[in-house]
């Protein structure tokens, strides 16, 4: 399988504060990949550099086959990147039909038939029967499932997904789970960043975990979460209480 | 027996349909006032047609793409000296000096968006205000448009409108109309497109907007570019009725920015509705109370501030906490069912 994205020395700091340190790793063709770490670790921080909302202080970002270090956020998403936001940001005055119609318009979609495609999506995330609501109207958890709909909308190769599964109920995850393998088995590229490890694990086959900026282990879920070093950092378990 | 339904959905569309009646019936009447108003009113309306249009501009600006003016004067001044140098000094008809000083004003947007662009939030908003008032500097040193002193437009091109007083003022009336009926359907025809649902992205959440694909730089600038051109066009407009053009009226910031950002604030803010209740309080206001003197700006300022604080989106932002309508549609609807 052909590489659609990779990192190369991607460094972001704030003044003294490095959120993103000499991160390197890359996704093949049709992977689904897995992010975790503490709060603050710079997990989102790697999405908005990925994505182009926030620019990299050194390094490169490769994007099938091209440099895309120095393209904007827009541009990126029109070549196939798409994201989900942590905090969800609806188009608040626009109804949930019309936040997709952005994306759909303005993103990688060729234009087929944005009506139908659009109808696909709502259905697929649940949100066909709130269609012709204004997106401000809707709960958190619906705002979570609009920005999963409106990245899908776009058109994307490779898919952000930012703790989407939070706050969801047991059924609602699965239901969850499923509509991203969906995703994945569809060709779709995926980088999910998420808390609920089981969600995750029944998604994606590789893991990485960042901690202070830095990847601080890779490989697939089940070794990387025995992985001590993981435990303690990830788990709040900590190697010695295990010694003990 | 009939059957009312007062759900919320069909108050609300019964509320949408009564004002675009409403509309319409001001539309009519105001197409119609040469035949019923007097001539005092006639001014009234053409500077109230006037106000709507910068404050739609204004407002498609400020409201959609988040870019906070407080320079639309440089624009409203450009536009009334291109427009006095064009009819004065290229013998150019009246009616064709007007589109063209709004065109030569957009030219000169250009490269001031280029500096305007480089600063952002509220250094942008100073920016402009600086621009503008390097504008009215240049102004006031060009000795053949009369220096800080001015100059009045001469007799035979305001006589080359129209031979009677009369006609001419049907004239201007009717350029008055025009502009301001154009500058609402402008943006309503704008909001419907493919183009509406990108400013509308962009005022509802920009960094959203970008990551949808939206380039949200080119949008702005090519929002600038086209308030730019319509609020000279106004401005134009404005200096022809006043027969009159000096630095300091055609680059007042009182009068073609912080009366417009009135106008636009407490009407609403991001709407097309705001910008004409807005104007509809603004004139009412002027009438009841133009005689207190210093009172009526006080009162304009609280108002303006109470208006804020029951609603950021004044007065239409509250009607539509309440009821979901709108005046001037531009919802895109998806179909109950599939075409197939």
């Amino acid at each position: 399988m052909s590489t659609i994205l990779a990192l190369d020395g991607v460094q972001k700091s704030f003044g003294a504060l490095k959120v993103a340190d000499n991160i390197n790793f890359e996704l093949a063709d049709g992977e689904a990949l897995g992010i975790i770490g503490p709060n603050g670790a710079g997990k989102s921080t790697l999405f908005n550099l990925i994505g182009g909302t926030l620019p990299v202080s050194a390094g490169t970002i490769t994007f099938r086959g091209e440099g895309v270090t120095r393209k904007s956020a827009a541009e990126r998403c029109r070549m196939g990147v798409a994201r989900s936001f942590q905090i969800p940001h609806p188009f608040i005055g626009m109804t949930v039909y019309e936040n997709l119609l952005v994306a759909s318009n303005f993103g990688n979609s060729g234009h087929h038939d944005a009506e139908k495609e659009c109808r696909e999506i709502l259905a697929r995330t649940g949100l066909l029967p709130k269609a012709n609501r204004p997106a401000g109207t809707l709960t958190l958890l619906e705002r979570k499932r609009l920005e999963l709909a409106r990245a899908l909308a776009s058109g994307p190769k490779l898919l952000l997904l930012d703790e989407i599964a939070g706050g969801l109920t047991e059924a609602e995850c699965e239901s969850l789970v499923d509509t991203i393998k969906d995703i994945r088995d569809a060709g779709v590229s995926i980088i999910w960043i998420e808390h609920i490890v089981h969600a995750l694990t029944a998604v994606v086959s590789r893991l990485i975990v960042i901690d202070f900026g830095r990847i601080v282990a890779e490989g697939v879920p089940d070794r990387v979460m025995k992985d001590p070093l993981v435990q303690e950092i990830y788990m709040g378990i900590s190697v010695d209480d295990d010694a003990a | 027996m009939t059957v009312t339904d007062i759900s919320p959905a069909n108050t609300a569309r019964n509320i949408s349909y009564a004002l675009r009646g409403i509309i319409l019936i001001a539309v009519l009447a105001l197409a119609l006032a040469p035949m019923w108003a007097s001539r005092a009113d006639l001014r009234l309306f053409m500077e109230a047609l006037s106000f709507l249009a910068l404050a739609q501009m204004w407002n498609l600006l400020a409201g959609y793409t988040g870019l906070i003016s407080v320079g639309q004067q440089a624009w409203v001044g450009l536009g009334g000296y291109f427009f006095f140098a064009l009819a004065m000094f290229a013998g150019m008809p009246v009616l064709l000096a007007i589109p063209l000083a709004a065109i030569a004003a957009a030219l000169v947007a250009l490269p001031t968006a280029w500096v305007a662009f480089r600063l952002q939030g509220a250094y942008f908003a100073i920016g402009t205000w600086v621009i503008a008032e390097v504008f009215r500097l240049i102004a006031a040193q060009n000795g053949a448009l009369g220096g800080g002193s001015g100059i009045s437009l001469p007799v035979e091109i305001a006589k080359s409108l129209a031979e009677s007083r009369n006609g001419r003022e049907m004239v201007m009336y009717y350029l008055a109309f025009g502009i301001g009926i154009a500058s609402v359907v402008l943006v309503w025809l704008l909001l419907r497109s493919k183009w509406g649902l990108a400013l509308t992205a962009i005022r509802d959440s920009e960094p959203a907007a970008e990551a949808m694909g939206v380039v949200t730089r080119r949008v702005k600038f090519l929002i600038y570019i086209l308030t730019a051109g319509v609020t000279a066009l106004t401005g134009a407009f404005i200096f022809l009725q006043k027969l009159r053009i000096t630095p300091d009226a055609a680059f007042s910031v009182n009068e073609w920015t912080a009366f417009v950002i009135f106008i636009v604030v407490i009407g609403g803010l991001g709407s097309i509705e705001g910008p004409i209740i807005g104007v509809l309080v603004f004139f009412a206001l002027r009438e009841i109370a133009a005689d207190w003197g210093s009172w009526y700006l006080i009162l304009m300022g609280a108002i303006a501030i109470a208006v804020m604080l029951i609603n950021k989106r004044g007065i239409w932002g509250a009607v539509q906490v309440r009821w979901d309508v709108a005046a001037f549609p531009v919802r895109k609807i998806l179909p109950e069912r599939s075409r197939d």
